[in-house]
């Protein structure tokens, strides 16, 4: 499959290795030319050499894009820091590149889901997050609970 | 009628201050907290501070019940998105962006935000056609944007006249923004024919200004010059 990833940060960079390792073809596009040693983090080759592709431009120049080679794209994984962005770019790739599989990062949950009924498949870390605190905190609670429970049962 | 504005830029600002005189209900949404308190001092509770690409500052500020909504803000992602969600999610009838960077037109067109705007005269000018009894006089200047707007009045005489947008060769740093025709203002496409009575707004990079309107001419300024 050709993945294009878009936002080449803590996310995007080891999704993008992930999927390279899995033998997928993979392009990752950032505004940032330094971007590209994120990539590199743990090879001992160049991005490149390791097969991958690395454009530098904005998400928002569909020029950009087109370099990243969007019109083959399979899939599309929106993953810079800014929602805002995310969903603008995640929406052009599906509407305007017609790319089959778009998945937007968003961080927060309320236009998360939102979207999500609108058609974007969207990931919202802040949900998971918020759900495994949720269950630690629960856990901790019941483990207290039953503590005291036994000392006074004691 | 009740207005939502979202960034209390120069534009913003002063699009709050001469609706609130001309009578209407506007909230101004800012999200950079010194711009809010600068602001605050005139228009006091009439501004609100936050981020209103989050839906529940939206919220808070009566996304519900508002006419219209309009996003002046710097940036055109954000633009772009909070237009998006005052009209499918709060069913804002009316909603009006601003485009900064014109090359991200055909994305706000790809989302269905229209009508789009790149300058504050043509914000007051849909405004005005929105509010029909409602006069607007005050022009902003864009000199922080570095461009020009200049009008253009399409004639019978005028070389465009009947041909095609995508046709015209419009000079490097030029762009036809909008066509006002019968009181309407729209964004041109290629297939745009220009028709005589159209007026016709440009942005342009300082200095293009004769190339356009050798271009464009004769129109009524110059057939009067």
């Amino acid at each position: 499959m050709f993945i294009l990833i878009v936002g080449c940060g803590r996310v995007g960079s080891n999704l993008a290795r992930n999927m390279l390792n899995d033998n997928h073809e993979v392009s990752c596009l950032d505004e940032d030319p330094e971007a590209q040693a994120r990539l590199e983090v743990g090879l001992d080759q160049s991005w490149e050499d390791s097969g991958g592709r690395f454009t530098v431009g904005t998400a928002l120049e569909t020029d950009a894009l087109d370099a990243a080679g969007i019109a083959r794209a399979d899939a599309f994984i929106a993953s810079t820091d800014g929602d805002n962005t995310n969903i603008v770019i995640a929406q052009i790739a599906q509407r305007r590149y017609n790319v089959p599989t778009v998945i937007a990062r968003i961080l927060d949950p309320l236009r998360a889901e939102w979207y999500s009924h609108q058609g974007v498949r969207t990931v919202c870390p802040t949900k998971v997050a918020i759900e495994m605190l949720g269950a630690e905190v629960r856990a901790a609670a019941e483990k207290a609970e039953g503590a005291s429970g036994a000392g006074e049962a004691a | 009628m009740y207005i939502i504005i979202v960034g209390a830029g120069k534009v913003g600002w002063n699009l709050a201050r001469e609706l609130l005189e001309k009578e209407h209900e506007v909230t101004l949404i800012e999200k950079n907290r010194n711009r809010y308190s600068t602001v605050e001092q005139e228009l006091e509770h009439n501004v609100q501070y936050g981020d209103a690409s989050e839906l529940w500052v939206l919220d808070r500020a009566g996304v519900q019940r508002a006419d219209m909504m309009i996003a002046v803000t710097g940036d055109d992602e954000d633009n772009m998105l909070i237009c998006q969600v005052a009209r499918e999610k709060y069913m804002v009838k009316q909603v009006i962006a601003r485009v900064n960077n014109p090359r991200n037109r055909p994305h706000f067109d790809l989302l269905g935000i229209k009508p789009t705007v790149s300058a504050t005269d043509l914000i007051l000018r849909l405004i005005e056609h929105e509010v029909p009894e409602y006069g607007l006089v005050h022009l902003l200047d864009l000199e922080e944007e570095r461009l020009e707007i200049i009008e253009m009045q399409i004639t019978e005489a005028s070389n465009v006249s009947d041909n095609r947008v995508g046709d015209l060769r419009m000079p490097e740093g030029s762009l036809l923004i909008s066509v006002l025709r019968d009181g309407r203002g729209f964004v041109p496409g290629p297939d745009t024919v220009l028709e005589p009575g159209d007026e016709v707004l440009a942005v342009l990079d300082p200095g293009k200004e004769d190339e356009l309107k050798a271009l464009f001419g004769p129109d009524g300024d110059s057939a009067g010059g």
